[in-house]
Order: C-alpha cells, then sequence, then structure tokens
C-alpha cells in the first residue's frame, strides 16, 4: 500500500531556501535508506508559494490569485511517496525523518494512505470505474513518455 | 541480562494514549519487517556464522515482544533491536571465549580484549551495512541449500516475516517452516558460509541463484492470484521489495532490473486476470485499463536502465532482461492487436539461444502465428512435439518430428541441430 508524506512549508522554504548542506545530506541519506529497504517511491520538493498561484470560484466566476500566501502553516513544501506492507510500517519510516529537517514546532508531516483504484470500486459504477482506469492509464502513457 | 540503558527513554506517542499489547506487537512485526535484514546482517558480520547470528536477530526480537509490551516502544526502535542483538552477540562471544580457555584459564583481561575486539567489529559492520545486507542475502540463497529452504531463509532473514507469515503464504504449518529453517541454518554453519560478497568468476551463478530465488517468490503469490487467494497475493509484493532492494543494493546489474521489470509488468496484470466471475482471463482477452500503470511506468524505466546496462557488457540480455522486453511489448500496445509481435519472435529467438527450453519454443511459435497469421509451415511445432516426444522416452517418433522440423528451417544451424537430433545424436 502506498502513503504520501506529506512535508509543511516554513518560513525558510517559503523564502526559497532548499535547507543546508547538512540537511541536503541527511534528507538523501533517509531517501536512500528507504531506497534499499525497497520501499521508496518518490520525492519532490515544492518551490516556494510565491511562485504558484489560487484559484478560486466566486460569484460563478473563477478568480486568480498569485502568490505568496501568508498562511505558511496551511502550505505545503513537498511530499514523498512510500509503498509499504502496513500502516505501521509506514509510520515507522516516518519517525525515522532526519531530525535536522523536522517541521517548525506545531507543524507535523502528515502521512495520507494513497487510494489504489480498487478503493472506489464501491462508490463508482463499474462504468465510472472503467472511464477512471481509462483515464489514469492514459495519464500514465503520457508520464512515460514525457 | 538487564534493559538496555541507552535506550530506557521509552515512547512518547504524540496522542499520549496507553499503547495496546496488539498495537505493540503490530509495530514490531512493522519494525522488524525494516530491520531485520540490517540487525541480522551486521551480527553475521561479527560472529561469522548466519545461522548463530539468526538465532542472535530473533532473540533481540523476543526481548522486545517481551519488553516492549511493558515499558513502551524506544523512540529508535530499529537501533534498540541491533543494540540488544549486538550485547547478545557480544555475550556469546565472550562465553565462548571462557569455554574455550575452559573457564579458569582465560583471565578477565584475555575476555575483555575479545569483548572489545567485537565492538570494534560491529562498528565496522555498521558502517558498511550495505555490504552486510547484500552478503546476506547471497548466504541466504546460497546455492548449497534447496530452493525450499532458500525461500523460507530469505522470507525471514531479508524479509523479515515471522515464521507464522511464511507457513500461512505457503499453505504449511509454522512447524514445517521452523524445521526448514534451521536445517538451512546448519547447512550454512555447517559448510562455514559468510557474508562475503561473491567476486569474480562466482558472482553471477550466485547472483542467478538469488535471483531465482525472488522469481519463486514471486510466481508462488502469482498463481495463487489466480486462485482468488489474495492473501497468498502478498508474496508478489513481498517478492517485488527484494527485486527493488537488490536493485538499490546492486544497481550495476542489468539482470537485477531486468528481473524487477519482469515482476512489475506481471503483478501489473493482477487485477485484469480475473474476470467477473473469477475465471481467468488471457493476456489478449484482458481490459488493459484494468493494468496498474504507475508500476508499468516503473517497470519501463527499470527495463530501460537494465538495456542499457547490459548494452555495456559483452555477455548480451540475459534470461530476465529478456522476459521483460518481451512483457514490456504487451504492455507498450495499446491494444491486443497493436502487439509489436514481430519483435516478440525476435526477444522469443534470443531467450531461446541463452536459455533453451521446448516452453519458449512454444511461444515462440504462438508469437510467430501471429506476426504471419501462419503457422502450418513453422518448423518449431515439430520441434516442440519432437522435445516432448523425446522427453517422454518415445524416441523413433520423436525423431520423425524432428526431420519434419529440420525440413522447414529457414536457418542453417538450427536445421543441422535438427537434422542431428532427427538421426537420433543430440
Amino acid at each position: 500500500m502506498r502513503f504520501m508524506i506529506i512535508v509543511p512549508a516554513s518560513g525558510e522554504t517559503e523564502q526559497g531556501l532548499s535547507g543546508t548542506e547538512q540537511q541536503f545530506a541527511d534528507m538523501q541519506a533517509y531517501n536512500e535508506e528507504m531506497l534499499k529497504a525497497g520501499v521508496f517511491v518518490d520525492g519532490q520538493g515544492l518551490h516556494p508559494s510565491a511562485k504558484g498561484a489560487r484559484v478560486t470560484y466566486e460569484d460563478g466566476d473563477w478568480v486568480v490569485t498569485d502568490g505568496p500566501f501568508a498562511e505558511a502553516k496551511e502550505l505545503i513544501a513537498g511530499f514523498s511517496i512510500i509503498d509499504v506492507s502496513s500502516r505501521e510500517e509506514a509510520i515507522e519510516w516516518v519517525r525515522k525523518w532526519p531530525t535536522s529537517c523536522v517541521p517548525d514546532p506545531g507543524q507535523a508531516l502528515e502521512l495520507r494512505q494513497v487510494y489504489a483504484p480498487e478503493d472506489f470500486a464501491d462508490v463508482l459504477t463499474p462504468e465510472m470505474l472503467e472511464r477512471e482506469e481509462q483515464m489514469r492509464a492514459e495519464a500514465a502513457r503520457n508520464a512515460a513518455r514525457g | 541480562m538487564s534493559s538496555p540503558a541507552d535506550h530506557t527513554d521509552t515512547d512518547a506517542r504524540a496522542d499520549g494514549h496507553a499503547v495496546s499489547p496488539d498495537d505493540v506487537q503490530r509495530t514490531l512485526e512493522a519494525v522488524w519487517r525494516m530491520e531485520a535484514a540490517k540487525v541480522t546482517a551486521v551480527v553475521a558480520r561479527v560472529v561469522g556464522d548466519v545461522g548463530l547470528a539468526e538465532d542472535l536477530a530473533q532473540d533481540a526480537f523476543v526481548q522486545a515482544l517481551e519488553q516492549w509490551p511493558r515499558d513502551g516502544i524506544p523512540t529508535k526502535p530499529g537501533a534498540w533491536l541491533t543494540s540488544t542483538a549486538r550485547r547478545r552477540a557480544i555475550d556469546r562471544i565472550r562465553r565462548d571465549v571462557n569455554l574455550a580457555g575452559k573457564l579458569q584459564q582465560v583471565g578477565r583481561t584475555e575476555e575483555l580484549r575479545v569483548a572489545e575486539l567485537a565492538e570494534a567489529d560491529f562498528d565496522a559492520a555498521l558502517a558498511d551495512i550495505d555490504d552486510d545486507v547484500l552478503g546476506l542475502i547471497f548466504a541466504a540463497c546460497h546455492p548449497a541449500l534447496t530452493a525450499q529452504a532458500r525461500i523460507s531463509l530469505t522470507l525471514r532473514m531479508i524479509g523479515g516475516l515471522t515464521t507464522r507469515e511464511i507457513a500461512r503464504a505457503f499453505l504449511t504449518t509454522e512447524p514445517t517452516i521452523g524445521q526448514r529453517i534451521s536445517r538451512a541454518k546448519r547447512t550454512l554453519s555447517q559448510d562455514g558460509v559468510t557474508i562475503e560478497i561473491p567476486s569474480g568468476a562466482d558472482l553471477a551463478p550466485r547472483l542467478a541463484s538469488v535471483l531465482e530465488v525472488v522469481y519463486l517468490v514471486f510466481n508462488e503469490g502469482y498463481a495463487a492470484t489466480s486462485g482468488r487467494d489474495w492473501v497468498r497475493g502478498d508474496l508478489m509484493e513481498e517478492a517485488i521489495r527484494l527485486g527493488r532492494v537488490l536493485a538499490a543494493l546492486t544497481p550495476a546489474e542489468p539482470e537485477v532490473h531486468g528481473l524487477l521489470a519482469l515482476m512489475e509488468i506481471q503483478a501489473s496484470r493482477t487485477r485484469a486476470r480475473i474476470g467477473r466471475d473469477g475465471e481467468p482471463v488471457l493476456l489478449l482477452d484482458q481490459d488493459r485499463t484494468k493494468w496498474d500503470w504507475a508500476l508499468i511506468r516503473h517497470a519501463l524505466a527499470a527495463l530501460d536502465r537494465a538495456t542499457t546496462l547490459s548494452s555495456a557488457t559483452s555477455t548480451g540480455p540475459g534470461p530476465y532482461l529478456l522476459q521483460a522486453a518481451i512483457a514490456a511489448c504487451h504492455a507498450r500496445a495499446r491494444t491486443a492487436d497493436g502487439t509489436d509481435w514481430s519483435q516478440i519472435v525476435a526477444l522469443y529467438e534470443r531467450l531461446g539461444t541463452v536459455r533453451p527450453s521446448p516452453v519458449i519454443d512454444l511461444n515462440r511459435a504462438v508469437a510467430v502465428s501471429y506476426a504471419d497469421g501462419a503457422l502450418s509451415d513453422y518448423h518449431l511445432l515439430p520441434s516442440v512435439r519432437g522435445d516432448l516426444l523425446a522427453r517422454l522416452g518415445r524416441d523413433a517418433e520423436a525423431r520423425v518430428e524432428f526431420a519434419r522440423a529440420a525440413e522447414m528451417a529457414q536457418n542453417e544451424a538450427e536445421r543441422a541441430l535438427l537434422l542431428r537430433r532427427a538421426a537420433g545424436e543430440a
């Protein structure tokens, strides 16, 4: 089963600082450990919210607000995806997160399970499920080409 | 032995709830899956005996099982397990020194000196953990062991599965698996198998033995999924995980990436292999939207790596890479009609020379029929029939088939071989 570890933003990440050499090395070692344990799937960092935008739907129209966004604790700075055998194992991997890279006080690393297509079996009709799968297949092909 | 002084700081889970014994057990099993290989490998490096190392690692696991529900889960569970196993190993080494010196004759100084050396060995082993783990994988898959023993030992020492889990996966009893593992450990001890990574001419056959074990585990799970037995399907995931571990530890080996790609592509079809009423669905009839495309993407990347690495060697692509390449031909086709059969035929031809087998010839014959739309004039069919007859001891009939195949064969070398077989010479 796959889990996403969601990393909250901080003052530093919002300034576009990618961290110290030490933090980088610690994070690399952590990812390598997960890779060598066969659980690491993906990990990405996000640019500061200043380079992003928020798009809201108000009074029947879309309103685009450019970043940065002030409330840093609602922002995320990156994510990792891991493939593990249980929720307990996912938690234990998060507990190995490098202490030099822990979120600011009051902030948390968030662990969320990624849906697998069969999780929707009870909600969607077989036709909807099929379309969903077709769409995902197409997206994966695009990603493979890219 | 008292509780480890350096890990008395027990778990302070943020929610502050008491942790139930069941939760502790589940956490310990999860931690064990993450740490078993490392704990066992480090101890094996120091004590020099894989069987003894597995015993000591299991002792640490049992101690955790007793202690964690009472004292709480350590802040660093992996480090706790390693240092517990380390202490047990050093106790054991001290005892052995005493026994060797018939207790009284060895002075306390000698005992301390040996213990100090062992501590230094541990630090060195910890610094070289990747090689330790890789060496342990090679030991668990040692050719001195039967295939069944290699599988059980690998799942236990590398996968961190319990005897109960292994028994359930293989539809057998815990004592059966327990005995299999004990016998395997004894064999490794008797043969003096260490966790050295094989090199030179030894490497290829030993690596092949490792890959065979991983693929056997995978196939056990793959076969089980067609019987709607999803528990045993976990073996597929376990095999893929082992494949990913190997790919990370031996990044330059094309066959390792080839096997990983092969397993991932096959696993990607799991949901499409069974129809609504539980009936098996053949590859060409499968609903391709039901394939796991994220897994296929992974697999194609692994196959690319394997191909790049292989083209840099003089030996050419190995059997796993070729099988993965064949599987990838299907994965790349949007519909069954879009399959590149001539490519598949070419790959089967290469596979047939790397690993000759009537099954591969038969598959090749089927692929040719799809590529050309004509099977009747193809020499592989009588050739396969001849092969099977020869295996049944029906030699006269087999020779007739080989002669017919020789008439149809286009390739000179192939015709010569078939003629020799028709004459009963090969």
